[in-house]
């Protein structure tokens, strides 16, 4: 026997040495992301600064150097960006053929591409995230979100047979920090598709490519006040959702927040999507494909350090591999290098803030508290900016926090389970319900696991996979509605 | 070391040492492609594939003076710069004596395919007869063929014996057992032939993706497959087995995404050409011309190395 | 000779398939068109509330694991009930205040609704759910689910077709009820949950309560095992209902009693209903050798 599969060897007779022998010199990607020094607010068409004149800075948190002053706007400023949206909808946009609605939106996918690499500069500089994501992931995906909507503009009746489908008018919309661009091609792209003009909220830590987009919209020729960006804090995204003008809004990060905005419009009649938290389960079975399982491990919890709300950051695996399963995920981690998120070779980069990377730490610090053991890698960490060790924790049990709660960063928590229905009970055993994974070599055994786990997405024998055409969204307190497909688009539209 | 027993079954072979899925292994040797390596990496990089090339020839209208000329491009790939040698140059049994003439006592090495290559299909006492004598006349690697035949049906018990008595017919020659993946079809079939093989050769011999006679030759997908076979192997039983893709590598920037794959699947221990080797023919110009566009800082003309094949 | 003293019927819930009265032992007078005593109905509690969650929560995997098609010819045996039943049905809405010709005309409806959805359970995934051409070398498909347990709030308009246009889109895909029957007239329900008994729908299925809305909504907002809540309600309780379905991200579909509605029109059953209540879950697999 060369490899017992059915046995929890953990003393392979060798360790393999991933040292520094062929150490890969920097490689810092150098496009010019053209940024100003200082960004206002895109409120019908143009830039214009916040009525009160203020701003905050946005740095970047890979150095901790100031990239630019961001205007902040408040309620005084929403309510603008509301009535140029709405006079958009009623004289503009509402009135537009849906063929001639699709033809800008395929300008501003096509634009996002001859602008790309200066969006994915721009985009690991704000938020952190390696470049090669960026660049291979999040402006490409962007873009596509706007290629396919444009499509969906002038086909609005095929969504409903029998019924009238019609937009719901200004759609506000708050989107998160984790993917800035990519987030609000998901929320922007089918908005417009389906006729509604829109008011959205950048992130604070993250409006540089929001705002940019700004400028696309001007390049494009988009008529003024169909696309509406105010930046801002919390509160400038509290006036976005609570405007009267807004008949729809969509949303964006965590649950907690996204009950906040439930009990904030609980006497309207609001329509709402919620895209909220998770803690998925990603489930390995012994007869799964064990390398590309670990690959897959590997990409659901450290994708975007973990800032991803679908992360696949429970691991459960059963019994009989669990041990090979560490074993081979400890040496995958040895080659992960986490560094420059502007280096093109950086797997893992920085942590969008400093706030987070303080909840990180101390959920961390609870997990060791609480007896799971933990294993980081050991790579070297730049000095400045915000960084943490992937991390992975062996020996958890449900009850522990770590298994529980949304860390929302480069931390995998493992446990163990015997059979399907114990896998099953563990997986489902959360309020949350984004996402899940499921790694087996049997075909059968997928289509149960798809149909038993209670999740919105269900990875099989892959993950962390998205596209235009396929819809995304929660069950249970990760949310409701979808983005993404015929379904997603069905959520920006009244159906009479 | 034990023999798969009849009746023979691929899911047992499956449940022994698992299986991989197709998908997921293209994903994963694709993030190899985005890695950048510039500068110093870069030099290093190229010359260490310089000294892994098995500088290859092997056509019906190979003469002595051929293989006379790839010896000399084999011990001195640029009239210069400092351009290491290459780990062995590789021909026919016919040619291996003179080849043996140019570069008996230097660093390169002489390989031969053996084993009626490429097929195989020859009775086994003739194959064993053509390893004895290729080793007789001076080659210190044999690069022989599995019995795709034997594999694909299952017998591979059969296919093992037949490696086993080319271990032992080559000697103290070091063996390259060619898979030649093409013809296996799957990366299922490419992990389960890698480890059949790797059950009964010795440590530091190799196993190889393909002959270059078929359609379709090292890439890599089945480059991965093996080196993730060769780590379980390793990690298991302490052997450490040897790893040679051949065919369709042709440029250096294709040879050092194959050995990114090596220094992130196997380590730092595979990164030398006791561990590792390109089985080309017109990689080595690409690599000696990348090395002098590092070196002067110009991109170079075809025409300044010896034996390149385009003329244009 | 005597005359013969009749028997009264003592309305009961139809709970888990069984008819119970309030486990508080309360019950509410209800009064005949001309305002005369016609039964004591039960007043339920909270407490009836989570009991009949516990029936739905019971029966729901059985309910959504059976076929489409099987799902099809139960519901189309609840309508030949009703519809063997009408003129008795047609008497309770009468009850209430409506014409004999208004209350059959509403009975018909209501078993033609059911019937319309009948024909639904084997079709609608067909519409809803997709196969999503991904950039990619996957097979990514797109299905609906039952969410769970539905809590419904009938309308005191309509008593029976508007109570039956919510709970039927509910059922149709695999989801569970928990109804509060119309305050004002509550005899529909009653006959309709012995209607239900002699079907061949699954005990605990549908639940159908009585009694007071406004002591009754707090817990319909805030039960977290009630995954969505879909009724026809006044403003303060629309409120309220949100508020609650904050806690635990509940679904939350709400009519407005305030404003009339058609319940006979087309646009009130149909596809747009049955996707109201069902989550989409979409399932990615690599297509490779």
């Amino acid at each position: 026997m060369i490899m017992a599969r059915a046995s929890n060897k953990t003393n392979p007779a060798r360790e393999l040495v991933f040292g520094d022998l062929w150490e890969y010199d920097a490689a810092p990607e150098t496009a010019d992301p053209k940024l100003k020094k200082r960004y206002d607010l895109f409120i019908n068409g143009q830039f214009v600064a916040p009525k009160k004149g203020k701003y905050f800075a946005t740095i970047n948190p890979g150095n901790e150097v100031k990239i630019a002053d961001i205007a902040l706007g408040d309620a005084a400023d929403v309510d603008a960006a509301c009535k140029a949206a709405q006079k958009a909808f009623t004289t503009v946009w509402g009135p537009m053929p849906g063929k001639e609605r699709g033809k800008y939106l395929y300008r501003i996918a096509r634009l996002l591409q001859d602008h790309a690499r200066e969006f994915a500069v721009a985009e690991t500089m704000d938020g952190g995230k390696p470049i090669k994501e960026s660049r291979d992931f999040d402006i490409p995906m962007a873009a596509a979100h706007f290629f396919y909507h444009a499509g969906w503009a002038d086909k609005l009746e095929y969504l409903a047979p029998g019924r009238q489908v019609a937009p719901y008018g200004v759609v506000g919309q708050v989107i998160p920090w984790n993917f800035p661009l990519l987030m609000l091609a998901w929320k922007i792209a089918p908005a417009l598709a389906a006729g509604n003009c829109v008011v959205l909220k950048p992130a604070e830590t993250t409006s540089l490519t929001a705002l940019k987009f700004g400028e696309i919209c001007q390049e494009a020729g988009l008529p003024p006040g169909v696309v509406n960006i105010v930046s801002g804090a919390g509160e400038t995204g509290a006036a976005v959702i609570n405007h009267p003008l807004t008949s729809k809004v969509a949303f964006t990060g965590s649950t907690e927040v996204g009950k906040l905005i439930m009990r904030s419009l609980a006497g309207t009649e609001k329509k709402m999507t919620l895209e909220l938290g998770g803690k998925a389960a990603n489930i390995v079975f012994e007869d799964a494909p064990l390398d590309q399982a670990v690959e897959g491990i590997i990409n659901g919890i450290f994708f975007n350090q973990g800032h991803v709300c679908c992360a696949g950051s429970r691991l459960l695996v059963q019994e009989s591999v669990a041990g090979e399963v560490l074993a081979r995920l400890k040496r995958r981690l040895a080659t992960l290098r986490v560094g420059d998120p502007l280096d093109k070779n950086t797997d893992i980069g920085a942590i969008n803030s400093k706030e987070q990377l303080l909840k990180i730490t101390e959920l961390v610090k609870g997990g060791v508290a609480e007896g799971a053991e933990m294993h980081q890698s050991e790579c070297r960490l730049p000095a400045k900016g915000f960084y943490f060790r992937p991390t992975l924790f062996a020996k958890v049990s449900m009850s522990h926090r770590i298994a529980r709660e949304e860390i929302f960063g480069p931390v995998l928590s493992i446990l163990t389970f015997r059979t399907l229905e114990e896998a099953v009970e563990k997986a489902n055993n959360t309020p949350y319900g984004l996402s899940a994974g499921v790694w087996t070599d049997k075909g059968s055994k997928i289509l149960k696991m798809s149909t038993l786990l209670k999740a919105g997405v269900v990875w099989a024998n892959t993950y962390n996979k998205f596209d235009p055409a396929s819809p995304f969204g929660g069950y249970k307190e990760s949310g409701f509605g979808r983005e993404g497909g015929k379904q997603g688009l069905m959520d920006y539209c009244k159906v009479g | 070391m034990p023999v798969a027993k009849s009746p023979p079954s691929f899911r047992r072979l499956f449940d022994d040492i698992g299986t991989v899925d197709a998908v997921g292994i293209e994903e994963r040797v694709a993030k190899y492609g985005t890695r950048s390596v510039k500068k110093g990496a870069k030099v290093f990089g190229l010359q260490l594939a310089v000294t892994m090339v098995d500088l290859t020839t092997l056509e019906g209208k190979d003469t002595p003076g051929k293989v006379a000329s790839l010896c000399q491009k084999a011990l001195r790939p640029h009239d210069v710069g400092e351009i290491p040698p290459t780990a062995a140059v590789c021909v026919y049994p016919a040619m291996v004596r003179h080849a043996a003439k140019h570069v008996k006592g230097t660093a390169v090495r002489i390989a031969s395919v053996a084993t009626a290559f490429p097929s195989g299909q020859a009775p086994l006492k003739t194959r064993l007869a053509e390893v004895r004598a290729a080793v007789a006349d001076g080659a210190d690697e044999i690069d022989m063929v599995i019995n795709r035949g034997a594999f694909l049906s299952g017998e591979f018990g059969l296919m093992q014996d037949e490696i086993a008595a080319v271990v032992e017919a080559s000697g103290a020659a070091t063996l390259k057992v060619i898979l030649e993946t093409s013809e296996l079809e799957t990366y299922d079939n490419i992990r389960a032939a890698s480890f059949l093989a790797m059950r009964v050769i010795r440590p530091n011999d190799f196993i190889k993706t393909s002959t270059g006679k078929t359609s379709a030759n090292a890439t890599l997908g089945n480059n991965q497959v093996m080196l993730e076979a060769i780590r379980d192997h390793f990690l298991e039983t302490g052997v450490p087995i040897a790893m040679k893709p051949a065919g369709g590598i042709r440029t250096a920037k294709q040879a050092l995404t194959f050995l990114i794959a090596v220094k992130e699947t196997l380590g730092d221990e595979w990164l030398n050409n006791g561990r590792y080797r390109f089985g080309a023919s017109a990689l080595l110009n690409d690599l000696v011309r990348q090395l002098e566009k590092e070196r002067t800082g110009a991109y170079q003309a075809p025409w300044n190395f010896s034996e390149a094949s385009e003329g244009y | 000779m005597s005359a013969r003293l009749t028997i009264t019927k003592t309305p009961k819930c139809y709970v888990g398939g069984a008819f119970i009265r309030s486990e508080s032992g309360r019950v509410f007078e209800l009064k005949d068109q001309k305002g005369e005593f016609f039964a004591n109905v039960p007043l339920c509690s909270r407490k009836d509330l989570r009991n009949a969650v516990e029936a739905a929560a019971k029966a729901g995997p059985g309910w959504a694991k059976r076929t489409a098609f099987n799902r099809g010819q139960i519901l189309y045996r609840v309508a030949e009930m009703i519809e063997s039943r009408v003129e008795e049905m047609a008497e309770a809405l009468m009850l209430g205040g409506a014409t004999k010709v208004e209350a059959t005309k509403e009975v018909v409806a209501a078993v033609d609704r059911i019937v319309h959805y009948a024909g639904w359970t084997d079709k609608y995934e067909a519409m809803l759910g997709s196969v999503n051409p991904v950039a990619s070398a996957h097979f990514n498909f797109t299905v609906t689910e039952p969410m769970g347990i539905i809590g419904v709030l009938a309308p005191d308009e309509r008593p029976l077709l508007a109570l039956v246009s919510l709970i039927l889109p509910a059922i149709t895909s695999g989801n569970c009820v928990v109804a509060l029957a119309s305050e004002a007239r509550p005899y529909p329900a009653i006959l309709l949950g012995e209607m239900l008994a002699v079907s061949d729908l699954p005990g605990g299925v549908v639940n159908l309560l009585t009694g007071k809305r406004a002591e009754l909504v707090p817990t319909f907002a805030t039960h977290e095992h009630l995954r969505a809540i879909s009724g026809v309600v006044n403003a303060e309780q629309r409120k309220a209902l949100r508020l609650g379905a904050a806690e635990s991200v509940k679904r939350v579909r709400l009519g407005k009693a305030e404003e009339a509605v058609d319940w006979e029109a087309e646009t009130m059953q149909g596809l747009e209903e049955i996707r109201a209540l069902v989550e989409c879950k979409t399932t990615w697999h690599p297509v490779g050798g």
